[in-house]
This record gives C-alpha cells, structure tokens and sequence, in this order.
C-alpha cells in the first residue's frame, strides 16, 4: 500500500488542465472537419479559384463578364428567382392552412394526420418526381379525370414545361414549409387564445392578432429553407421541365457535361453560393437562425 | 349534424365554422400522399404504358427488373454505399456533436457551423467539386468516393439529431459517472450512449437515407460497376417513362417507410417523440 500522495492543484494549473480539455473535446470533431475539408472546402475553393481563370488560362473576370452580357444567363437567373418565389409562395398558401389544421387537432389525430406530410418527406424524390411524370402525362390520370368529367376536351400539356415543374416542387418542398411550421404553432399557448377571445375578439380577430404573429418564426423558417432548397435544385426541375424550364444548377451541368467548361460552370456556381449566402446572412439577422438549424447549445 | 354545432376549439368556435378548413387540409393531405403511393398499384400494371387502374395485372417489370443485371448491380451499389456512409457518418457525427455540445471553447460554435454547412450549400456546388477533385486523384467512380461524398451530406444531419439529444439529456448523470472513476470514454459508452441510443439510432437511418436517395452526387462521382440506382433511374427517366421504374420506385417506398416505421417503434417503445 502507498501512502495517499496529496496533490497540491493550484489555480494555474487547473486551467492548463481545463484548455487541455476543451482542446481535447474540439479534437472529437477533426474527422468530421477531415472529410467536410476534403469534399467540401477544398473542392468549392477550387471551383472558386477556377471561376477567375480565362481560357488562356491566366487571370480573367471573362465568366462573369458573360454572365453580365449574355442574355440566356439573365433568362436562366430570372427563371431560377421565378421558379423558387413561386414555389415559396404556393408552399405558404398550402401549407399554412395544413399546418393550422394539424395544429389544432387532438394529438391522436394530429399523429395519424401527420403521416400524410411525413411519407412523402421520407419517399425518395427521384420517385415523387417519377410519379408527377406519370400523373401529368398526355394519356396520365390528370388528363383522363379532367377528360371524364368534362373540364377539358383535348389532353392538356401538363408537364415539361413551368407548371408541371412547379407541382412537382411544391410536392416536394412542402414537408419542410410544414414541419418547422407545425413546431412553431405547437408552441404558441392555448391560453393567449383564450385570454383575447375572454376580452372580447373574435375568433378571426383571434388569429389574425395573435395566432399568426406568433407563428411567423416557423412561417420565416419554413420559407427560408424552401426557398434556398429551390434555388438549387435540379432533379424535378430537370425532369418536370423538359428542358424549358432551365435553372442555374442545370446549366452548371450542362456547361459541364455537354461543353467541359469548368470555368463557366465554377463561375455560376459561385454566384449560386453567394446569392445562398447573402440570403441567409440577411435571414440570420431577421430571425435567430439556430430555430432553423438545430444550434450548438 | 350535432357534431357541426360542437365547440372545435375552447374559443368556442364550432365544427360547422371550420369545415372549410377540414375540407381544405383533406385535400391538402390526398395531394400529399396519393401522387406519392400511386406508383405503386400502377407497376403491378402488364401494359407497356403506364396506366390507372391497370387493365390487367402483373408481375412483368419486377421480373424485368430482378433479372436485369445492370438494375441489380446498381441496386448493389446504393445499398453498399448507404450503408458505408451511415457506418461512417453515424460514429463521426456522435463525436462532434459531443464534442462541440461539452465543449466551452469559443471556436466551437464556429466549427458548428461549419460542420452543418453542406445541407446549406446547393448540392450541385458539392458534386462537381467533388468531381474535379476525384478525376485529380483517382476516385471517380470509386465506392471510396461515393462514400465519402455522401458522407458530408448526412454528417449534418446526423449533428442536428444527435445535438438536439444531448440538449434533452441530463449531462450531470455522466459527471456522476465519472466522478466515481470512469474515465471520459467510459462513462460516455455505459451512461450518455445508452439514454441516446434512441435518436443515434435515427440519425443513422436517415444517413442511410441521404446515400440511398442521393441523385446529383452520385450522377457525377458514380459510374460504370459502381453506378447508383439513383443515376441509373434519373437517366432512365430523361429518356422515355420506362414502366421498371415504377417497379423499383415501389421497391424503394417500402425500403424508406419501413426504415421510418422501425424508427417509430423505437420511438414508441421509449414514450417520448
């Protein structure tokens, strides 16, 4: 047996030890940080790097000049900021009435109910994109119904143009409008309610004064993610568009895959991610974005 | 009609008041959930078109399908690289997010952020990055590279799940621990691990998920043997409505809603969420 060594521990050396630690816990996350930096910083900094080297492969703005002067690239950023507000704004007028209802339902049911959001958020979106491909078909189910019940003579064109890439984004964006929505209402107390209708409001005047102020942060957060998520997004657009409907992440792709020319393609890349940027920058100091993103504490 | 006069709420709105909102939020939830199950009767269908209700049934584009090499080893190869990036991703993913939830250092919620930026950054950005540097050093088409790859998409979900844990969980309990002589380790394996098991566990299906639903990254990095099924069907679908794609979207939706069910039961069996 040894004797009991008394450890003398002074103030100096109890903080050694604490930064030691805290060193050591931010060590847990280098493997993480590894792979972010090997597929994600590195390669996005490369594009960034290859977006300022011209075809003579010197310095040049030349990619961004084109951006400037071509006309096709305004068309394809118009098309991108017009396909991505419409989908926001046909998600809100959807989804807020579906978020309310689930809202005020008995949890037993809001469960049941709840299902119908969340099968189609967990179904992969290659297949939902499928099915809206075959829904909307010239001979599809939507021609046919409309066909049947007389709302149309001849089968309407559907899809590969706008509106069939805009159902098919809606669908598919919807779940994430909802759910930081739904979250959101979840948390406004019952009792507010019940307090402006005892002093005298009505249910309309209710809602509108104090249920949908309250629920804005959801609303903003929902919003805000389908909003980023559209703007590059490619698979639907692809599929639905049928090549009418070109946004910026198809034409990355194409300047790649049809023309190889990475300059192109890195230089509307970048401007991709700077526009991501500027708009969540401009969000964060809005609404605290940690709601959005889950926050570290 | 009793039901139409009742109070819907305890503002004494009633029922019959509401119904538009019932009626609406019906047809909300049909639009949701039938576009995204009506594959399913429909690749049952014998006819070359796809057609609603199907005239005759069959068994004909499964059959194409389980006897098509190239949609089976494309099937291989999603399920492989699923699982490769939820075994990779999960165990990464715990880590910083212990990491970063224990730790007071001011770097932290910089690193945070950082680690979450990949579902913030349109994935186009991602692929053709990858891309570039993969031809570079040899991984395109490469399993190792996929892997990796999809590895950053699920890593921030896998943080948020998992951060949003530990916010719910006492961390006092593997003070205690570790006050009475575990070490760091142990007392994160036999306390924290087990109470969180639950979203761990939900976080590695939805890495799981991320890789197996995966399209823009896969279309680039992926190829030849080792092709996803994802870019196999995406380029499928550009060509023509080919009816195996039904059968393998079918196929996919059970995959993806039994995960989510096994998720629930587990969800159901620890009373909470």
């Amino acid at each position: 047996m040894t004797t009991s060594t008394l450890v003398h521990v002074n103030e100096k050396e109890l903080k050694t030890y604490a930064s030691k630690e805290r060193r050591a816990l931010l060590g847990l996350t280098s493997p993480a940080l590894l792979v972010i930096l090997i597929v994600m910083v590195i390669p996005v900094g490369w594009l960034f790097y290859l977006s300022f080297i011209g075809s003579d492969g010197n310095f040049s703005l030349e990619h961004y000049q084109r951006m400037l002067d071509s006309k096709s690239y305004a068309r394809i950023f118009l098309t991108t900021f017009k396909v991505s507000l419409l989908t926001t704004a046909i998600c809100i007028l959807i989804g807020y009435p579906l978020a309310y209802f689930l809202s005020q339902l008995p949890a037993r049911v809001a469960n049941i109910c709840m299902l119908s959001v969340l099968l189609p958020f967990w179904t992969s979106l290659l297949v939902r994109t499928y099915s809206w491909l075959v829904l909307l078909q010239r001979k599809g189910i939507v021609n046919q119904v409309g066909m049947d019940f007389g709302f149309w003579d001849e089968p309407l064109k559907l899809v590969h143009n706008l509106s069939g890439t805009l159902v098919g984004m809606v669908h598919i964006m919807l779940p994430f409008l909802i759910l930081p929505l739904y979250a959101s209402m979840k948390s406004i107390p019952q009792d507010y309610i019940k307090a402006s209708s005892n002093l005298g409001a009505t249910p309309t005047q209710s809602f509108w004064q104090i249920f949908f102020p309250l629920s804005m942060p959801g609303l903003l957060a929902g919003s805000l993610i389908v909003f980023i998520l559209s703007l590059g997004f490619f698979v639907t657009p692809a599929v639905l568009g049928g090549g009418k409907v070109i946004m910026v992440a198809m034409q990355i792709t194409n300047n790649i895959e049809l023309f190889f020319d990475w300059g192109a393609a890195s230089a509307l890349g970048v401007v991709l991610l700077v526009m991501t940027f500027v708009i969540l920058f401009v969000a964060s100091k809005l609404m605290r974005l940690d709601n959005v993103l889950g926050g570290g504490h | 009609m009793k039901w139409f006069n009742k109070p819907a709420s305890e503002t004494q709105i009633t029922h019959g008041q509401r119904l538009w909102l019932y009626v609406v939020a019906t047809i909300i939830m049909f639009l949701l959930v039938v576009p995204t199950l009506i594959v399913i009767p429909m690749s049952f269908s014998a006819s070359q078109y796809l057609e609603f209700p199907p005239k005759e049934w069959s068994f004909r584009w499964y059959e194409f399908y389980f006897n098509s090499n190239s949609w089976m080893s494309a099937t291989a190869t999603s399920l492989k690289a699923g699982l490769y990036t939820m075994l990779v991703a999960t165990p990464l993913g715990v880590m910083a997010s212990y990491g970063l939830y224990v730790c007071s250092h001011p770097a932290a919620r910089l690193v945070y952020l950082l680690l979450i930026t990949p579902i913030m950054i349109p994935v186009i950005l991602i692929a053709i990055g990858s891309f570039y540097i993969y031809v570079q050093i040899g991984l395109v088409n490469t399993m190792f590279g996929l892997v990796v790859a999809h590895t950053i998409l699920a890593l921030p979900l896998v943080i948020i799940v998992v951060t949003s844990a530990f916010k719910s969980y006492d961390m006092g309990q593997e003070q205690a621990a570790r006050s009475l002589g575990a070490s760091r380790f142990i007392a994160f394996m036999t306390v924290t691990l087990p109470q969180i098991r639950f979203s761990v566990i939900t976080a590695a299906l939805l890495a799981f998920l991320t890789s197996f639903d995966e399209v823009i990254i896969a279309m680039f990095v992926s190829g030849g043997d080792n092709s996803t099924l994802t870019k196999n069907m995406f380029n499928a679908l550009r060509d023509q409505i080919d009816p195996t794609i039904a059968s393998i979207s079918t196929i996919m939706i059970v995959i993806s809603s039994s995960l989510v069910i096994v998720t629930q039961i587990f969800a159901r069996g620890r009373g909470v969420k």
